[in-house]
């Protein structure tokens, strides 16, 4: 990550912070229900397109901000693992609703995903089966406090990733049975 | 087309502008046959469904849905959850029509305890049921367009549907999954003066859908993209079990409010939208008509709600059990026949709970339909079998 030059100082920080979070190009992973919320949230009536959240990402390339929204299943980590993978920096992630905040109403099922933060690094969780459109403003206004504060240079902020070590190989490692 | 051997296929994953992409090593280009994946997280596609094809420049030769990207085990879920439990995941598996999945596992358990459900609740859960099929069509109607390239009316679908979905919301607190159906009846009684806010909603809905219509029905273009384009014919829509709109546009004369009626649709006169052509433009007319007839029918079960008294459901035991047996409660769902198999063997969760669901046979016409056309009317056709990814995946 490029450090800011101490020269450059408190002034750039706060125009790169403020450039960043009033323009958020939002690629949205819908899987489930909730993807029914965030459609309903970029349309008319909620429309977050007035707090600077783009919906028109083409794909995670040109992304700045990830909504999970819906169930992660352990069939569909790897290609949410690589698609983030595939943003570039500063990146966020808005975990969006009960089943990828950390399973949800799917806590017990064998094919799910216990949380999309298991799989990469979540900055807001809206909690809600599924949360309302105003839910989703208030999480993209505290992702955007979030951002207003951060101490970061022209790189964005270094993020712990959940799978440090372990590798993508480890989401596609076939499932361990119980000895006969 | 030269032999498809296990070597000569390649297996590409591209995006955009994929036939431009020269071939790998041996100088080929990519106009040979490929194998190219479409998903699981495209935007052309609504949903995580992955395709494989197997494509000849831009014509499809085969086509593979692979399906389970959303597969969440709510069969075996079902049987770990007791019989109230059981609705919150089953309005889950098919997002867009939740109230109607609901209905199908109460319906069932009534059926197996040999429940009487009170008349108003039946009359009330009628008029959720239409509610809910119209939220759920204008949805299509809002994003089947958008696939193919016309944004604008999805804005009309969505400002009608918050419209409808501030009445249920009102009656049961949910936008999406309302769990107001109960065993025996509904949760509680609705809010006083709900039936002349439904009736003016419904009313304000029934104006402005013109807005819509009017935009895309005969859009010239819209035309163009679907008019004769994957062609489902009667036979194998009834061959692959298709049912619900899909069914009906290919001149499946099925719809079993009126061919087996459930609730009080037996006493209402319900009209099935057919469409014969069975390509891409029929199946959306048939969404679009039945909007229509299911706010007429609608609006008939409130006026007959508000001349009914009495209770909204019946006083169950602190440990609702069916006793044993088994029963098959079918429902038709917005995307067709949804259906329950519940098998108990006298406990308070079922021993097995087989989970029949429109989208999962409806896709399977994919396989179908897709071979022979080319990508841009894939898009199109993929669109038009309006499918919810949770109630294929389950």
């Amino acid at each position: 990550m490029v450090e800011l030059p101490g020269v450059l100082g408190e002034p750039i920080r706060f125009v790169l912070n403020w450039g960043r979070r009033y323009s958020l190009w939002v690629f949205n992973f819908g899987l489930a229900c909730c993807a029914i919320e965030f459609i309903a949230t970029s349309m008319g009536r909620h429309d977050f397109i007035r707090l600077g959240v783009i919906p028109f990402a083409h794909g995670p390339r040109q992304a700045d901000l990830m909504v999970v929204s819906g169930t992660v299943t352990d069939k569909m980590a790897p290609a949410i693992k690589r698609l983030y993978d595939q943003m570039p920096e500063p990146k966020y992630v808005i975990s969006f609703g009960a089943c990828s905040n950390c399973g949800g109403p799917y806590w017990d099922s064998y094919s799910v995903t216990k949380g999309v933060d298991q799989l990469i690094p979540v900055d807001v969780y809206v909690p809600g089966c599924p949360p309302r459109p105003e839910a989703l403003l208030h999480g993209i206004l505290r992702l955007q406090e979030k951002i207003a504060g951060e101490q970061s240079g022209l790189g964005g902020v270094n993020r712990p990733d959940p799978l440090a070590g372990a590798g993508v190989a480890a989401l596609t490692a076939p499932p361990v049975r119980a000895p006969e | 087309m030269q032999d498809m051997t296990a070597d000569s296929l390649r297996e590409v994953t591209v995006g955009t502008g994929a036939g431009l992409a020269p071939g790998a090593g041996d100088g080929q280009q990519l106009g040979a046959d490929m194998v190219l994946n479409i998903g699981p997280q495209h935007p052309s596609t609504h949903g995580v469904l992955r395709l494989k094809l197997v494509l000849d420049g831009e014509r499809v030769v085969s086509c593979e849905p692979i399906v389970g990207y959303m597969h969440r085990g709510a069969e075996k879920l079902f049987e770990v959850r007791d019989y109230r439990q059981i609705i919150v995941l089953a309005n889950r598996h098919d997002w867009l029509s939740a109230f109607s999945n609901e209905l199908g596992v109460v319906l069932a358990v009534e059926r197996l305890m040999g429940l009487e459900v009170p008349e108003r609740a039946v009359w009330l859960r009628t008029a959720l049921a239409e509610l809910n099929r119209v939220l759920n069509h204008l949805m299509f109607l809002g994003s089947y367009p958008l696939e193919i390239g016309a944004i604008t009316p999805v804005f009309y679908a969505f400002r009608e549907r918050e419209t409808l979905q501030a009445v249920m919301e009102e009656v049961s607190g949910g936008r999406m999954h309302y769990m107001f159906n109960r065993v025996g009846g509904l949760k509680e009684e609705v809010p006083a003066g709900w039936t002349r806010r439904a009736r003016a909603a419904i009313d304000e809905v029934r104006r402005r859908l013109p807005n819509l219509d009017n935009l895309i029905r005969r859009n010239e273009i819209f035309l163009a993209r679907t008019v004769g384009v994957g062609v489902l014919s009667a036979e194998d829509a009834a061959a692959y079990g298709a049912s619900g709109p899909v069914a009906r546009a290919s001149g499946l004369d099925f719809d079993l409010r009126r061919d087996e009626p459930y609730l009080a649709y037996g006493e209402l006169d319900v009209p099935v939208v057919t469409r014969t052509a069975g390509d891409c433009h029929s199946r959306f007319e048939v969404l679009l008509d039945q909007v229509y007839v299911s706010l007429d029918l609608a609006s008939a079960c409130l006026d007959r709600v508000d001349r009914i008294q009495g209770p909204v459901n019946v006083r169950l035991p602190k440990v609702v059990k069916a006793p044993e047996g088994h029963t098959y409660a079918w429902t038709e769902n917005p995307l067709g026949v949804n259906g329950y198999y519940l098998v108990s063997r006298g406990e308070k969760t079922p021993w097995r709970m087989k989970l029949r669901t429109a989208s999962y046979a409806n896709v399977q016409a994919l396989t179908k339909l897709i071979p022979g056309c080319l990508v841009p009317d894939l898009i199109a056709i993929l669109g038009s079998m309006f499918f919810v990814v949770g109630d294929i995946d389950k």
